[in-house]
């Protein structure tokens, strides 16, 4: 395994893991994952079909435990904090780790209360008067570009939007609990080569802001939107570094016959 | 160029007979359901008018009307509801939304999904032990309520179970990832969009009440309760601990206990029946379309 940190210290790290092994009943999807995911950048998780991308990402909002029979082990500290402390509420942690999903799924209510519904649950009736909504609703949907859409249509349901203003909107639902950390896992699946190349713009403003975890499939957009790169492989963490290393000059065999059989 | 070959013409063929024969059948479903409405009309109109609805039974039901059983099924029915539903309902979303499939959950499925398959003849006997003796509610308007409950609840609590499953999961994920817990998740997207599904698991069982005459046979009706017809005592006519009268088994006293009754008001009352049950189902109906209408979502 491969680190390359030391040009910088800790706390420039959003998320940091030791030995994090995690079990689905008996199968071990992690194996001994030790990561540092560096503070607004773009993180890039690669790697081939059911190598435990989506499982990692999901260790780090704690979500993974929805399912009953999964097991974790090891240490996974978020903004230097130990998710698994006692202390950690998991509506809180899971306010500042936003995650956006392969398919969009907006919820089916309006494009307004969409963007509104974070801050619903996390606030008491009355907590925010209505401009003040409404200038939540305004920033969050310019943010990700997506204001000049739909300014008229905000009480429309927004599952009439485009799969790619879905996806816009889904991004801009995270927004108003002021994440720390965007998950995504690989967002622009379900969208065309317009609708990536729009999502891919928005990362890159996105990451001046916000710590940004990207699973993709996609090298071309590992190459294009990414800072970092991680490689995995079966459960395992193979290669980290910047990825421009990872695609030109890769210190593991197996990540150079991963990035390079995808094209070469 | 495109002209149709042989086996070509034989698809059209056989597309066109099946697409006749499901019309046939549907036509096979309904012709019934409007014929004996009909034929229940034709021969309840001499003895239906508002009278024979608005009076007590008189004379050993051989005149008079049919107000106290049909007050006392509509009773019957929106007890058994304000009962069966709430219960139903939540344990629906306990089993859906929170239980985790363990052997615990199991068993509940498993007696839940048994327990609808008991003939409603032993639910009467159930009843009969359970809540008119053992809990002392006596032959009463409530003790049938409650067997009438425990009746439906099973269908209720696995209507319910399914319109739950049919909200997608995706929903739930995103709710949860934004740190909604369970019950904020339900009460604001899973539930608003399964509110039709699980309204019309519960609508069904209101003709499945008003219909049944076994369970309340030995738990709380009775062959003759009249009750006020008009002032103050007509608005709760009659009480929860009182036997009452019930459009089923008063029908089932009309053809077959008493001698004298012309077969118009026999028609008449059966007619009532079907009448009260889709007015109560209709009103229902309403009730989810208003909901489906008004949501703020
Ligand atoms: N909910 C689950 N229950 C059991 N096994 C799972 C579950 N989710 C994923 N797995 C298994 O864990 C491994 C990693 O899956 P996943 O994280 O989805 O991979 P990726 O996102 O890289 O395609 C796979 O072998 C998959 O079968
Ligand atoms: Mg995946």
């Amino acid at each position: 395994m491969t680190h390359k940190h030391d040009e910088h210290n800790e706390r420039d790290d959003s998320i940091q893991t030791e030995g994090l092994n995690l079990w689905y009943g008996t199968f071990q999807a992690l194996h001994d994952i030790h990561l540092r995911i560096r503070s607004r950048m773009i993180t890039s998780l690669i790697g081939p079909s059911g190598c435990g991308k989506t499982t990692l990402l999901r260790c780090f909002n704690r979500i993974n435990e929805r399912f009953g029979y999964v097991r974790t082990e090891g240490s996974i500290r978020v903004l230097g904090k130990n998710i698994y402390d006692p202390d950690v509420s998991l509506s809180e942690l899971r306010k500042s780790i936003g995650m956006v999903f392969q398919r969009p799924n907006p919820l089916p209510i309006s494009i307004r209360e969409n963007v509104l519904f974070g801050l619903r649950i996390h606030s008491e009736r009355g907590d925010f008067t209505r401009a003040m909504q409404d200038e939540m609703v305004e920033s969050a949907l310019r943010d990700v570009q997506l204001w000049d859409d739909v300014k008229d249509q905000l009480k429309k349901r927004a599952v009439h939007l485009s799969l790619e203003q879905q996806q816009k909107l889904c991004i801009a639902r995270l927004l108003p609990l002021k994440p720390q950390v965007i998950l995504m896992d690989e967002p622009c699946s379900a969208l065309d080569a317009e609708g990536t190349e729009q999502i891919e713009l928005l990362l890159e403003q996105l990451s001046e802001k916000y710590t940004i975890v990207i699973v993709t499939h996609n090298m071309g957009q590992a190459r294009r939107v990414s800072h970092e790169c991680i490689f995995m492989l079966h459960g395992r963490m193979i290669e980290h570094d910047s990825t421009f290393t990872i695609f030109n000059n890769p210190k593991n065999p197996e990540t150079d016959q991963y990035v390079s059989g995808h094209y070469g | 160029m495109f002209s149709s070959t042989p086996r070509e013409k034989r698809r059209r063929k056989i597309e066109r007979i099946a697409a006749v024969t499901c019309f046939l059948f549907t036509m096979l479903l309904v012709v019934p359901v409007l014929a004996i409405l009909t034929y229940l009309v034709v021969r309840a109109w001499p003895a239906l008018s508002l009278d024979f609805i608005l009076e007590n039974p008189q004379n050993l039901m051989q005149s008079g009307g049919i107000w106290a059983p049909l007050v006392g099924t509509f009773c019957l029915v929106w007890l058994t509801l304000a009962i069966s539903a709430p219960i139903g309902i939540l344990a629906g979303i306990y089993l859906n939304e929170y239980a985790r499939d363990n052997w615990f959950t199991r068993v509940v499925s498993l007696a839940v999904v048994n327990l609808a398959g008991v003939p409603s003849i032993v639910h009467a006997l159930f009843g009969f032990g359970a809540f008119v003796l053992t809990l002392g509610m006596g032959k009463s308007l409530l003790a049938a309520s409650c067997t009438m409950s425990v009746m439906t609840l099973p269908v209720i609590i696995t209507s319910t179970r399914e319109a739950l499953a049919a909200v997608p999961i995706s929903f739930r994920m995103a709710c949860w990832n934004m740190g909604a817990t369970r019950w904020q998740t339900i009460r604001t997207i899973v539930l608003p969009n399964s509110m039709s599904g699980i309204l019309t698991g519960v609508i069904l069982q209101i003709s499945r009440t008003a219909g049944e005459t076994a369970p309340i046979l030995f738990t709380g009706v009775v062959f003759y309760a009249p009750v006020a017809e008009s002032g103050f005592a007509s608005i709760l006519p009659y009480s929860v601990d009182q036997p009452f009268m019930a459009m089923s088994m008063h029908l089932f006293t009309l053809m077959t206990q008493v001698r004298g009754v012309s077969e118009e008001m026999q028609y008449a009352t059966a007619v009532a029946l079907v009448g009260l049950i889709l007015l109560i189902s209709g009103g229902a109906i309403g009730l989810r379309t208003w909901l489906r209408n008004h949501r703020r979502w």
